[in-house]
């Protein structure tokens, strides 16, 4: 009998995926549960986090003012270290970014469907993380008033800028990237503002929101046009993210320092980059999947599959590590074997060992499933990789800037107080985005989490029969 | 009844169905009877529905095309224009002309993607005539529904084969419910 069964009933009825919202919601409940973070009171730990980030983002402005009415000069920076805390931040924070834009378009394109639960938040955070990483080179310039050089227009003399030097590649391809993921996120979040409008109870908030989603009405031959731009755009932003932190690393591959002069940085940076982003998604939506009761829409499977995420590229960063330090001692460049070996046995050798540690030592406890559910583990090895990557740009930068060729001009770097707390200053204001972003927009794509439920396959039938009942129960 | 004699204020006629394949099904009846003037709302966009419907692939993407595609006109004037005349600059003692390329494509590649994204973002709403905020469905209460969980079929009376009595009749037979006509707003 178990014979006839296996060849009469398709493969998909006996062996059903893994549903992708847990006890079987419907859409209703989808709407109310993520509507209603936007539309209930605040709850009181959301108000202690903003205060506290809050204050964390004032004091940052503060010493952002205080470094351009004083000059770079409140910086650690000098001579041979001229890049610091201040590059290092912005490449630490474009490089967050980088797991949101994966998530929408590279996932979007891979089919993978369990991005739907977290491809909202994961942009906002792609934006906040951006709009972080630009302050720094606007004001690393130290007069402010002259950061319009970096656009392309010729400046006052009627000098036009160079059009083939890394640094204005990056000022296109970063402000490129801002803009796009600004464009990727509204788009998706139209019906969704088109849900809000329809549930306000309130007339300012039904208008507020008519005028956000322009409208939307659902019907299909809106649809068709939306998602053929969703698809254009996840098209364009997947070598568009790719080239971000390409570019990023051209400022430090084509130059001519031990330790940055490398062929491996482009692919090496945009791992790192993931693995980074992929770590503050799980830092954020980890205790706000618990506080929203959004248990069963970004479940432990969810969780799951970025954690191999995370092992994946992590393991690609440790593998660049590890071939970086030999091609310098293949290459047989006195220069290029010095700077590695300063690297982890100079004076800053605890960064660099931290780094190893954080970015190729941690994550390798997700080989094991059993660590991938446990959320202490979990939230223990994304924080090592968001400390990680921060020590990775700090021992790239600083390290190989402090001792270069001629001995009698090395130097040591240390930060004064400006510097670190301007870093914390835009810990600061990106959380406070964030926390003010889920208070006031859907911060789970409804629609999409809809479209991916069994019923809204149009060949999608209920089934009664006992078994699949029981089957159901079991993935629950 | 023929299509000079629907009333002028008429909208169209709406029904409700209970779920995305039944919607599915529906849509491709309405399909093979002929209508040309109506559009299926469903929360979120049903797969195969352009098909169900008897519409083709959005042509939004040649005109994206088009944007992408004046992006890089617009980066390689943007780049050669001062580079080769306005300011030549000498870097590594390389040449300006034209055969010095490679460096010069990120910003092409940027300003394509750039222009490409807001024409498909701006395209999206302009190929649906949006910001549209006042529509005759948004006077119909169920229809806010719409965008949580709730699936409509509705018929324009400017369709040629839209009748009051036979369009109604056809809507139930196909598993329409409430089926109700919605007049213009003014």
């Amino acid at each position: 009998m178990a014979d006839t069964d296996a060849s009469t009933v398709p493969f998909v009825e006996r062996m059903p995926r893994r549903p992708l919202v847990w006890n079987n919601h419907s859409m209703a409940w989808i709407s109310d549960r993520i509507a209603g973070i936007v539309e209930n009171k605040a709850p009181l730990w959301w108000w202690v986090s903003i205060a506290i980030t809050g204050s964390f983002a004032a004091f940052g402005t503060l010493c952002i003012l205080y470094l351009l009415f004083t000059g770079v000069g409140v910086w650690g920076n000098n001579i041979p270290v001229g890049w610091a805390w201040g590059i290092t931040n912005f490449v630490f924070w474009i490089g967050i970014g980088h797991a949101g834009t994966l998530i929408s378009a590279i996932l979007h394109l891979c089919r993978q469907k369990w991005r739907t639960s977290i491809n909202r938040s994961a942009e906002a955070m792609t934006l906040f993380a951006v709009m972080c990483a630009g302050i720094f080179p606007a004001i690393h310039v130290g007069r402010i008033w002259m950061v319009w050089f970096l656009a392309p227009v010729p400046n006052p003399n009627w000098i036009w800028p160079n059009f083939r030097s890394p640094l204005m590649w990056d000022v296109f391809a970063v402000s490129t990237y801002f803009t796009v993921s600004v464009l990727f996120w509204y788009l998706g979040l139209v019906p969704d503002l088109a849900t809000m409008r329809d549930r306000a109870k309130g007339k300012v908030s039904r208008i507020v929101y008519s005028i956000l989603c322009f409208g939307w009405r659902g019907g299909n031959r809106q649809w068709r046009h939306y998602e053929m731009a969703y698809l254009v755009l996840a098209g364009i932003s997947t070598p568009l993210v790719l080239s971000v932190h390409s570019t990023v690393s051209f400022d430090f591959a084509t130059s001519v320092l031990p330790g940055w002069h490398t062929t491996i940085f482009p692919p090496y940076f945009v791992a790192g980059a993931i693995y980074g982003g992929f770590a503050m998604v799980l830092t954020l939506l980890l205790p706000l999947r618990s506080l929203h009761k959004l248990e069963d829409v970004i479940t432990w499977d969810h969780i799951d599959v970025m954690c191999k995420l995370l092992l994946l590229t992590g393991s690609i960063v440790g593998y660049a590590y590890i071939m970086e330090f030999f091609v310098a001692f293949y290459g047989a460049n006195p220069f290029e074997r010095f700077a590695f070996l300063n690297r982890y046995f100079g004076p800053f050798w605890p960064f660099s060992w931290t780094m190893f540690y954080c970015n190729v030592i941690a994550p390798q406890l997700m080989w094991v499933r059993a660590f991938r559910r446990n959320w202490a583990i979990v939230y223990f090895c994304a924080m090592c990789a968001n400390a990680g990557m921060w020590f990775e740009r700090f021992v790239i930068f600083v390290i190989s800037l402090s001792r270069d060729f001629l001995p009698s001009s090395w130097r040591m770097y240390y930060p004064t107080w400006v510097d670190i707390f301007t870093f914390i200053g835009t810990i600061g204001i990106f959380v406070t985005l964030f926390l003010l972003f889920i208070r006031f927009l859907p911060m789970v794509a409804m629609s999409e989490v809809k479209s991916v439920l069994p019923e809204a396959d149009p060949h999608y039938r209920p089934r009664t029969d006992p078994e699949s009942e029981s089957r159901k129960e079991a993935h629950v | 009844m023929s299509a000079a004699a629907v009333d002028k204020s008429v909208f169209g006629m709406i029904a409700e169905f209970p779920n995305a394949a039944a919607l599915f099904e529906a849509a491709e009846k309405v399909r093979d009877k002929g209508y040309k003037f109506w559009d299926v709302h469903s929360p979120f966009p049903i797969h195969g529905m352009n098909k169900a419907m008897g519409l083709g692939k959005s042509t939004l993407g040649y005109i994206i095309f088009c944007g992408g595609f004046t992006g890089f006109a617009t980066a390689v004037l943007l780049e050669y224009i001062p580079s080769s005349f306005l300011y030549p600059l000498i870097v590594h003692g390389k040449p300006v002309n034209f055969f010095t390329v490679p460096p010069f494509f990120p910003i092409m590649f940027e300003l394509t993607i750039l222009l490409s994204a807001f024409t498909a973002f701006f395209g999206v709403f302009v190929m649906n005539r949006l910001p549209r905020l006042h529509h005759p469905l948004f006077d119909y209460e169920p229809f806010k529904r719409v965008t949580n969980d709730a699936f409509f079929l509705a018929i324009e009376s400017t369709d040629p084969k839209f009748s009051e009595v036979g369009t109604r009749e056809f809507l139930e037979e196909i598993g329409g419910q409430s089926v109700t006509l919605l007049y213009q707003n003014d």
